[in-house]
């Protein structure tokens, strides 16, 4: 018999705790295939984050370091920094990321630091229990935005692809998604080029996934893939925003 | 080698580089950013890596990040960026990493003053950062002390697995003096491969550095964990020296630091005149010297003693708990950046004196 689908070498044989329906699964099996496909495992150092994937040591079977919130690109700094030989990656919530990491991710990519950062946009804060995150959407009720999100009182949601796009540093900026089947191919495709860029010292790298939180949206896993894809996908286009070949 | 005439923040960097330190990671700040700027020479030509970060926050967790891997890692900087410093430190401390980190004490609250001062004595002993938390805290007095004190903690660090703080106040870190690096042995960072993010290369399990502990009972045994560290710092790690401590001393006064240096003078002369004053100088902040001054207290001449420091008074605290009410405890002190002088210390020790019946 031939083995065509199996769980990746990268990851524990174990159940997540991920609620039914959430992306950060499929986020985190992405990016286990990668580690695989390049067969980087052995040198791969992880940072998880402050949010509801600070457990992902617990399905990524690599060294990892688990940092404070919103602090992972400057830990993965110090690491990559110390040991440039080891192959660095911070996955990040949207909390984590574009609120109280905002300092770290910006000047990480505008050092240029040789490192991968795997960006989870779900729109709100999951682990919390679903307060407003800097990228939910004009009108999304949240427990901190029961009327749904006023931007003259709190401003728009914040595009961290975009924004971190304008930076001169040469890096490699995309934004994919997890809603489907063929974004989820190019999710992947995305990572790898993320890290391939690593692996020849070549650029930062961040990929941001449009990803779903079912629970905290109060909806049905489908409800939810339906949901981001209406209303995410406008607010958040997919694409490359930059790469390190460009001018 | 023979001794150098340097500069105290150049001499803090050098001694960090002769300890087998390569990575230092910072935020300009007063009165220690020739520190930063000194290593940011240096490094380079020691195949090191220097890198000003956008933060102090951003800078600690660069240490956390480094150290994680078992490098050998420094930061330093002055109290509003120790303050900003907590957070990451915290998780080193949880985690079990080990770090230097130097804190040229400046005069606070707040933004304060840019003088030197003692008054992060609370911080640096009690509150690095959140939870049951403790480093190993190096009060040096002169710049030889200084560079010993950064050459050891490295070492001390490794250990326990743990960061070592120097608190340095702005006068040690701004002096000229000479100094000898060759008086401290330089040692080779420790086999980290059981703990530390370097990578499987296939060999071993993978390791985790982490401070999440979501079961209690897990986070209590981890708490028990660092606590049996901390008394095993405070079984071997006291430092102190004791200056002119004689059996008819009936007056003893307490100082760190800068402090320490003007107390000691003053005691000498007042010495020489014949009153029977000494010096107690704490030379770890922690762990604290409680059962030698308390054994100190004991003794019938001494009749009283007084924490002399740049703050209003936070040294006094630990002082008072060694002796506890077995004998009195005054206190004099100067804030917002004045060194107290021969002249201040000497009339307020005399005074103290009188107190106890001269
Ligand atoms: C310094 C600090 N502030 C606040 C928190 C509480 N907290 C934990 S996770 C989180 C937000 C997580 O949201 P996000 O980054 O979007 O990740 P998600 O859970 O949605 O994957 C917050 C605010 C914390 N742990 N530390
Ligand atoms: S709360 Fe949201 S982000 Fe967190 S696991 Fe559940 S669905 Fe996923």
């Amino acid at each position: 018999m031939v083995t065509i689908f199996t769980r990746p070498d990268s990851m524990f044989d174990t159940p997540t705790h991920y609620c039914p329906g959430c992306t950060h699964g499929v986020a985190h099996r992405l990016v286990a295939e990668v580690i695989d496909e390049l067969g980087i495992k052995d040198k791969t150092v992880g940072v998880a984050p402050v949010g509801c994937a600070v457990l992902i040591y617990n399905y990524m079977n690599t060294d990892f370091v688990e940092g404070s919130h919103g602090r992972a690109p400057a830990s993965a700094t110090g690491i990559k920094r110390s040991r440039p030989d080891l192959v660095v990656y911070t996955y990040q919530g949207d909390g984590d990321l574009a609120s109280i990491g905002a300092a770290e991710i910006v000047h990480a990519a505008n050092r240029g630091e040789k490192i991968t950062v795997v960006f989870i946009n779900n729109a709100i804060y999951g682990m919390t229990g679903g307060q407003m995150a800097p990228t939910t959407l004009p009108g999304q009720k949240t427990t901190t935005s029961p009327k749904g999100r006023d931007v003259n009182h709190i401003g728009y949601p914040i595009r961290m692809a975009e924004l971190l796009a304008t930076l001169k540093t040469p890096g490699y900026i995309v934004r994919s998604s997890l809603h489907d089947p063929y974004h989820i191919a190019m999710a992947k495709k995305a990572i790898k080029q993320a890290f391939i860029y690593q692996l020849e010292g070549k650029a930062f790298s961040m990929v941001e996934l449009l990803s779903t939180c079912p629970t905290n949206w109060g909806m049905t896993p489908y409800q939810a893939t339906q949901w981001l894809k209406e209303n995410m996908l406008q607010y958040y286009p997919l694409g490359v925003f930059k790469t390190p070949e460009d001018e | 080698m023979a001794k150098k005439l340097m500069k105290g923040a150049e001499a803090i960097g050098e001694a960090a580089i002769r300890a087998g330190c390569r990575h230092y990671f910072g935020y300009p700040i007063t009165p220690q950013s020739e520190i930063a700027e000194y290593l940011s020479r240096r490094m380079p030509e020691v195949g090191g890596v220097f890198l000003q970060a956008e933060s102090e926050v951003a800078a600690s967790n660069m240490l956390f990040g480094a150290a994680a891997t078992g490098t050998r890692v420094m930061t330093s900087s002055s109290s509003p960026g120790i303050s900003l410093m907590a957070e990451a430190f915290s998780y080193m401390v949880g985690a079990e990493v080990p770090a230097v980190v130097v804190n040229a004490m400046r005069g606070g609250p707040g933004l304060g003053g840019i003088l030197p001062s003692q008054s992060d004595y609370f911080q640096a002993t009690k509150a690095n950062g959140h939870g049951d938390v403790h480093f190993i805290v190096l009060a040096p007095a002169s710049l030889q002390e200084s560079v010993e004190h950064v050459m050891m903690a490295f070492p001390l660090a490794e250990k326990y697995r743990n960061p070592v703080m120097i608190v340095a106040d702005g006068l040690v870190v701004q002096m000229m003096e000479s100094v000898d690096f060759d008086i401290v042995e330089t040692t080779d960072p420790p086999d980290v491969e059981d703990w530390a993010a370097t990578g499987t290369k296939g060999r071993r399990e993978r390791n985790l550095v982490k401070s999440l502990f979501l079961d209690p009972l897990g986070l209590e045994e981890h708490n028990r964990k660092l606590r049996r560290k901390y008394d095993e710092m405070e079984e071997n790690e006291v430092r102190y020296e004791e200056v002119l401590i004689e059996d008819d001393t009936k007056l003893v006064a307490v100082a760190y630091g800068t402090t320490s240096r003007v107390v000691r003078s003053v005691v000498e002369e007042l010495r020489g005149e014949g009153y029977p004053v000494g010096l107690f100088r704490p030379i770890t902040l922690y762990p604290f010297a409680y059962d030698r001054l308390r054994e100190i207290s004991k003794r019938d001449s001494v009749k009283g003693f007084m924490s002399i420091e740049m703050s209003t008074g936070q040294m006094i605290y630990d002082v008072r708990l060694a002796v506890q009410d077995l004998k009195p405890v005054g206190f004099f002190g100067r804030q917002g950046g004045i060194i107290p002088t021969p002249d201040d210390v000497r009339k307020a020790m005399l005074q103290e004196l009188e107190k106890l019946g001269g």
